[in-house]
């Protein structure tokens, strides 16, 4: 009896066994599942009716994926027992190490559009550039943006969307009515985004948890409704066309005689912009990431995740946590509206369709997937995100196997939720669990993410 | 002690009412300046609520606190700030406040009275320095000019900064956790994590420093520390200090003036030796009938 209670689950000897025993109640659950969604598809046929088409093949599939995947799971797990224990702190990741590795980074990324031309040839670079490369810089700045709200002042808000919408409408709306350029657009799109983010903090600022998410989830979808319906100003679904594009200190970039490749010599390209592009949105990706590691270090900093840790505790200590809350509303809202800004111009047309829901719940997805309020974590889980659904739609091979009508992008929202449920089973608090302290006596010891809070305000 | 000294805080007529639940009814007392005032009671006497009130947690039904910085402040200043709808007036000592008209944070900020808390809120994610950092905030932001001159990494921030930690290294080796400074404030053990909410309690500067139960499980040799570091806080450092506490050994070894509530009345108010005899508090403590409370208060009246 004491044994048993000791050793909660004594495994069978033999491992496949086990496995074996375990793929096959897998299989069954899975086969429920997969009988109601997957094994009857109603078409219509050409005399408009509806038949059943029956796709048994598919719930087979799915089944004998989950029989596999179970028994090759519990054969994986039983040859790596007897379980380690866990380390009792990370190991102290080596500062000369990391500071290494982000300097690698840092070159990387700025050679990175050298190195898809080298490798990929002037065609096959626009897609690497623009559809990889800035469109995960996007993502990555959006993730750092929503990283001081969520990460480090432990305020969940799931309509991060509004500032990217806001910023975006600020700079197409004055380009379009006071023909302001896009490098005046840009600050003036972040300073109204932050103002938005102080409008919405105001009357949430006694919301907590729950609550909190519910209102800044409805405030995303008034904006939203707003850009679709105020239709004089907005242009309603249709959108707004013609935003100028960035110029490279007023030259801009087409065939002309006054542009870019004319002024320097060069033989016109559509992929200088793609490049400089390349270069803005890292450059505003980089000051943002250079600002919130400042912030951190500095009292507004400390005070967001005093804010995160304990918000009684903060206001016993002098600690005015109303004004606190909106600094950290209206910075995180700032980097929204200039990634919204950016987007807007190099998009050079934008519409609510933009702007739904889903692009909240990617970023929100990104910032906690990356660990919250880690700067590499939010980096990498942005990379790994959109590119990955952006390398779904390379896969065209797949159609090989599961015939000319399979595309394999519409599962990527599949993917989002493999890979949330995956990390959050295999590092439940983010990719980099644990948390940096803002100063240190002698040395910064990484503080492990099971201490720090995850906030509920 | 001698002749009372000039009190820091007065409570006057606290009334607190939670809708039909009269938390605390009318309860006066003062707190002397430089002093250890200790406010005991049974469970549920109303002690943690007389402690929310003064540091502005609740906002009390009626009464008045009255918290003179500097210096006593005369009557008529207190009565001219009274009459007045502000929070708080100078004073020629220094400044007069009235605790009941200011939300919490401010109470912590300008009328510098810091508290802990019965169960312990320290921010357990980070580590011990920054916690007794964050607790000089307010001085720290001033330093970084409100975020924009520390962003740009100019000096007076840096030097600001230096001296918080110098202050935190003070206050570090004061409790002994110097080699914990980089550990996680929520890995440390229960005596630790007491003593360094007091510590970061004491790093924002207060006049009057509110403990709620700062004995509670802590054994022998912890309780003894903590008996001498709040006696040199008291001692060393000018600040008067407010505690709720359980622990009797505690209580009669150190406060000067000791405040007995039960069911959200003062029943006792005097030195230690004194309310330690009163029948009342003993009655309060021992749960003995009423008439036996008459009975021996006769005795002690013959």
């Amino acid at each position: 009896m004491a044994a048993a209670a000791t050793e909660p689950r004594s495994l069978p000897a033999n491992p496949l066994a086990r496995g074996l025993k375990e793929g096959l109640g897998a299989a069954l659950l899975a086969f429920g599942l997969a009988v109601p969604i997957l094994a009857l598809r109603t078409e219509q046929n050409i005399s408009n009716q509806l038949v059943l088409q029956p796709r048994w093949h598919y719930v087979g599939f799915a089944v004998l994926a989950a029989f596999l995947g179970r028994l090759l799971f519990v054969l994986a797990t039983s040859a790596a027992a007897p379980r380690r224990p866990k380390a009792a702190a990370p190991a102290a990741f080596p500062a000369g190490a990391a500071r290494a590795l982000s300097i690698l980074g840092l070159l990387l990324l700025l050679l990175y559009p050298v190195l898809a031309l080298a490798i990929a040839g002037r065609a096959g670079a626009v897609k690497w550039i623009d559809n990889f490369g800035v469109q995960i810089l996007i993502y990555i700045m959006l993730g750092w943006g929503l990283n001081i709200v969520v990460g480090l002042a432990g305020l969940l808000d799931l309509g991060y969307v509004a500032f990217y919408a806001v910023g975006a409408y600020s700079t197409a709306l004055l380009a379009q009515n006071f023909g302001l350029s896009f490098w005046l657009c840009l600050p003036l799109a972040g300073i109204l985004a932050a103002f938005w983010g102080i409008l919405l903090g105001f009357p949430v600022l006694r919301l907590r948890g729950d609550y909190l998410a519910i209102v800044t989830l409805a405030f995303g979808e008034i904006i939203r409704l707003v850009l679709i319906n105020w239709v004089p100003v907005t242009n309603g679904y249709a959108g707004i066309s013609g935003i100028p594009r960035p110029t490279f200190f007023g030259l801009p970039f087409n065939a002309s005689d006054s542009g870019f490749a004319a002024f320097f010599g060069i033989e016109f390209s559509p992929l200088h912009r793609i490049i400089f592009l390349f270069y803005v949105i890292l450059a505003l990706a980089l000051i943002t990431n250079w600002v919130t590691l400042r912030l951190r270090r500095l009292p507004i900093g400390r005070a967001w995740e005093a804010l995160r840790e304990d918000e009684i505790a903060c206001r016993a200590l002098g600690i005015n946590t109303t004004n606190t809350k909106l600094t950290a509303f209206a910075m995180g809202a700032g980097f929204g509206g200039f990634a919204g800004s950016f987007f807007a111009a190099r998009q050079g047309f934008i519409s609510p369709e933009s702007f739904t829901f889903m692009e909240s719940a990617v970023v929100l997805a990104i910032a906690v997937l990356g660990g919250m309020g880690s700067q590499i974590g939010v980096a990498i889980a942005a990379a790994v995100m959109i590119g990955g659904t952006e390398i779904l739609r390379e896969l065209e091979w797949l159609k090989q196997i599961f015939g000319s009508a399979f595309d394999p992008a519409q599962y990527r929202m599949l993917l989002f939720g493999l890979a949330m449920v995956l990390v959050m089973v295999w590092k439940p608090r983010g990719l980099v669990s644990f948390r940096r302290p803002s100063i240190f006596l002698r040395e910064a010891r990484p503080v492990r993410a099971d201490m720090v809070k995850e906030g509920s305000g | 002690m001698s002749a009372p000294a000039a009190p820091l805080l007065t409570v006057e007529h606290l009334t607190m009412r939670f809708g039909g639940l009269l938390a605390i009814d009318d309860v006066s007392f003062t707190a002397a300046r430089g002093g250890i005032t200790a406010l005991i009671g049974p469970n549920g006497a109303g002690k943690t609520t007389v402690f929310n009130c003064i540091t502005g947690f609740y906002k009390p039904t009626s009464g008045r606190l009255t918290l003179s910085r500097g210096g006593a402040a005369s009557p008529a200043d207190i009565d001219a700030l009274t009459a007045s709808s502000r929070r708080s007036r100078k004073t020629a000592a220094g400044a007069v406040y009235l605790l009941e008209r200011m939300p919490d944070h401010e109470i912590a900020a300008h009328a510098k009275v810091a508290r802990t808390f019965q169960n312990i809120r320290l921010f357990p994610g980070m580590t011990v320095l920054e916690n007794l950092i964050v607790a000089q905030h307010n001085e720290l932001m001033l330093a970084s000019g409100l975020t924009v001159l520390g962003l740009l990494g100019l000096r007076r921030y840096r030097d600001a900064e230096a001296a918080a930690v110098a202050r935190a290294q003070f206050w570090l080796d004061k409790i002994a956790l110097t080699a914990r400074a980089d550990d996680a404030a929520g890995a440390l053990p229960y005596g630790d994590q007491r003593r360094l909410e007091i510590a970061r309690a004491m790093c924002s500067g207060p006049d009057l420093l509110c403990l709620d139960e700062p004995a509670a499980g802590l054994n022998p040799r912890e309780s003894s520390d903590l008996k001498a570091l709040l006696k040199s806080i008291r001692s060393d450092h000018g600040t008067s200090i407010l505690l709720i506490e359980h622990d009797m050994s505690v209580v009669m070894e150190i406060s000067d003036h000791v405040v007995v509530l039960e069911y959200g009345r003062k029943i006792s108010d005097g030195p230690p030796e004194r309310v330690r005899n009163d029948p009342k508090v003993i009655a309060a403590y021992l749960g003995v009938e009423d008439e036996e409370v008459a009975k021996v208060e006769a005795e002690i009246a013959r």
